[in-house]
């Protein structure tokens, strides 16, 4: 936007500031450039806030990056040391002065050596500070710190005139100076430069709350140029200053429609199948002990196993052991550190300010590019500030990444219920995915359940799971869900068992059941046989009854027939034995 | 050095401003009153010389500085207050 700004003034023809990059990552981008070219820059802050570390970076950068010669004049350190001093940033100054590049120059004001006798002028420093620039060439000057003059001279009106001069001819030089200078007590600084030095005035601050300090930037005022205006947070450390610009200007992230697996199938099964949207934010809280950082490494491993990179910020753990725990789940997490697709980044949350934390992590998302980000824990860092502080904090964090596109998952130690602290409620309103991880207790052990509370976006699963860890990592379980609610755990397993008992004696049932109908089905159909029988049997001997009686008649019709023939005295008698002989049998 | 307790004196100044030049006056006359041919003076000009600024520690012009007896004093000003050139040179008034 300012470049845009900037080419249209240039365009129209109008002055525009020229800038001189400081290649201070993150001041560059405040001063939309760097420092006013040629012209005097006044760095103030108290001591041991960074000034001198400052100035010399400016100086350093400038000799390797943008081919500009610096004079260093020390007032308060002597070369060798400042050499020395610096190195501990990594800086090689003695081969920049070996080279011409950059020179030292140590002057050195003893009170106890000099004497004051009438008038005088600091034409001395002029003439010094004038033969470095010509033999080098150089377009950068620091002055650190110039007040000291004011504890060497007496004469503070031609020691404030002399100062005015010297501003004056920096400018007249063309070099793009630094001078710094010394908080003073409800002023910028002591001797009040700041009415000298007019264009831009950067103050430093090294500020110990609750016994941790947090270095701090802010550009007081800057002539003729947009500038932040906010307190930015620095780190100083081996890799040199790293100022972080904290929030971008709106709300103007990209929403991406593209997916990031959690790692977990059965997860993302719960989230549309698809997982997290690429560049939200996912919370993941839970009770100690639930499988957050279980979680997170899954997700971790997902990120590099499509091949992109993650970094994981461990607040409470060291990389190996993290690294060693996963195995125990089935996560091969060095084999990714080995393909420098994982970075863990391991810092004692007490090791500094918030404020650093947020700039070292910055700083780390910018150096590694990652795809993937998990802060683990995020609440370990509310033991390094207010909960007003870790809520910004978090904030700035979570829209330095969603501009990225870097999708985070920051895991939350949060006893007892979901709406717990007011920091996670804080901070989760500004989560896409937040997942509650349960360890609840019944029947003696504890089980672990996941609810994925909310997920912006998506149709996602409104179900309670039992979560449970194995050698071949997270697996969700459906939980069972009986008259008595949800039972995990050996509960489930009990309910699950007394369930599959009650459907084998269902079963059984079932079976006795067909079996009894089955015998009396066969029983009757032996009855119903056993009554033909009889009555086939019934009508057999019915039949040999009828067939009897008409052999008996026709036996009868050819008795008497016969004695007809025969023809003796007694035929009526005869006739009436012989019918009852007959009956007989 | 033809005096074995005599008096090195260097003088820095700038080209010829006033102060250079009325440090110069009143050094000499200093040093003829007081010393008595003890003494030995060198004027160096920086603008001449540049160099020798940073290599002499100077930062205030004019600048003078007792090489000669040790220990090392150095006086800025043009040396118009004549006690404390006195005091600061460690010179008893003869």
């Amino acid at each position: 936007m300012k470049s845009d700004r900037k080419a249209n003034a240039a365009y129209r023809g109008l002055p525009v500031i020229e800038k001189s990059p400081t290649g201070i990552a993150g001041l560059d981008e405040i001063t939309y450039g760097g420092l006013p070219k040629g012209r005097p820059t006044l760095l103030c802050g108290s001591a041991g806030c960074g000034k001198t570390l400052f100035s010399m970076t400016f100086l350093y950068n400038g000799a390797i990056q943008y081919d500009e010669p610096g004079i260093f004049i020390a007032f308060e350190e002597r070369p060798e040391e400042l050499v020395k001093n610096v190195g501990s940033l990594q800086y090689d100054v003695q081969k920049l002065i070996d080279e011409k590049k950059l020179a030292i120059d140590y002057v050195h004001i003893d009170p106890n050596q000099i004497d004051e006798s009438g008038e005088y002028d600091l034409e001395g420093l002029f003439i010094r500070l004038g033969f470095a620039i010509d033999s080098l060439g150089a377009k950068r000057v620091v002055i650190d710190t110039v007040e000291t003059l004011f504890g060497g001279l007496r004469n503070q009106l031609v020691l404030r005139s002399e100062l005015r001069r010297l501003f004056e001819w920096l400018k007249e030089k063309g070099v793009t100076a630094i001078i710094t200078a010394e908080r003073g007590d409800g002023t910028l600084t002591r001797y009040g430069l700041e009415e000298y030095v007019a264009d831009c005035v950067i103050l430093l601050d090294n500020r110990v709350q609750d016994q941790l300090s947090t270095r701090r930037l802010r550009l007081v005022k800057y002539r003729g140029s947009a500038h932040g205006t906010n307190e930015y947070p620095f780190i100083i450390d081996e890799q040199g200053i790293t100022v972080m610009p904290i929030t971008s200007s709106g709300l103007a992230h990209d929403a991406s429609l593209e997916r990031v697996s959690s790692g977990i199938p059965d997860l993302d099964a719960m989230l549309e199948g698809k997982g997290y949207y690429k560049g939200a934010s996912i919370l993941v809280s839970g009770m100690p002990g639930s499988g957050k950082s279980t979680a997170a490494a899954h997700f971790a491993n997902a990120i590099c196993a499509s091949g992109k990179r993650c970094i994981y910020f461990a607040m409470e753990e060291s990389p190996q052991q993290i690294v060693r725990n996963m195995r125990s789940v089935g996560l091969d997490l060095d084999k990714w550190v080995d393909k420098k697709l994982l970075k863990f980044s391991a810092r004692r949350p007490n090791l500094y300010g918030l404020e650093t934390h947020l700039a070292a992590m910055h700083r780390d998302v910018r150096d590694f590019d990652p795809a993937g980000v998990v802060i683990d824990p995020m609440s370990a860092l509310m033991g390094a500030g207010l909960a007003g502080d870790v809520h910004s904090m978090i904030l700035r964090l979570v829209d330095f990444l969603k501009t990225r596109g870097i999708t985070a998952l920051f895991t939350n130690l949060g006893l007892g219920s979901a709406e717990e602290t007011t920091t996670q409620m804080q901070v989760s309103s500004l989560m896409d995915t937040w997942l509650l991880l349960y360890n609840r207790e019944s029947n003696g052990e504890h089980n672990r359940q996941l609810y994925v509370l909310k997920s912006r976006g998506m149709a996602h699963s409104n179900q309670i799971r039992e979560f449970m860890l194995s050698s071949d990592g997270i697996k969700l379980r459906e939980a069972y869900i009986g008259p008595a609610g949800v039972l995990t755990g050996s509960a489930r397993l009990e309910q699950e068992a007394k369930d599959r008992a009650a459907e084998i004696e269902r079963q059984q049932e079932i079976e006795r059941r067909s079996r009894d109908v089955e015998r009396k089905r066969r029983e009757i159909a032996a009855q119903i046989e056993n009554l033909q029988a009889q009555l086939a049997n019934e009508e057999l001997l019915s039949q040999q009854a009828v067939l009897r009686d008409d052999k008996f008649a026709a036996d009868r019709v050819a008795m008497a027939t016969s004695r007809q023939v025969q023809r003796s005295g007694s035929v009526a008698k005869s006739t009436g034995k012989a019918r009852a002989r007959s009956e007989k049998p | 050095m033809n005096h074995p307790d005599g008096y090195n004196l260097r003088l820095y100044v700038a080209g010829q401003t006033p102060k250079s030049i009325a440090a110069i006056a009143n050094l000499k006359k200093i040093c003829e009153q007081h010393l008595d041919g003890r003494y030995e003076i060198e004027v160096i000009d920086l603008m001449k010389n540049p160099e020798l600024a940073q290599r002499h520690q100077i930062v205030a012009i004019p600048t003078l500085i007792r090489q000669l007896p040790e220990p090392l004093k150095r006086i800025i000003g043009d040396l118009s207050n004549l006690e404390k050139v006195l005091v600061g040179l460690d010179i008893k008034p003869t």
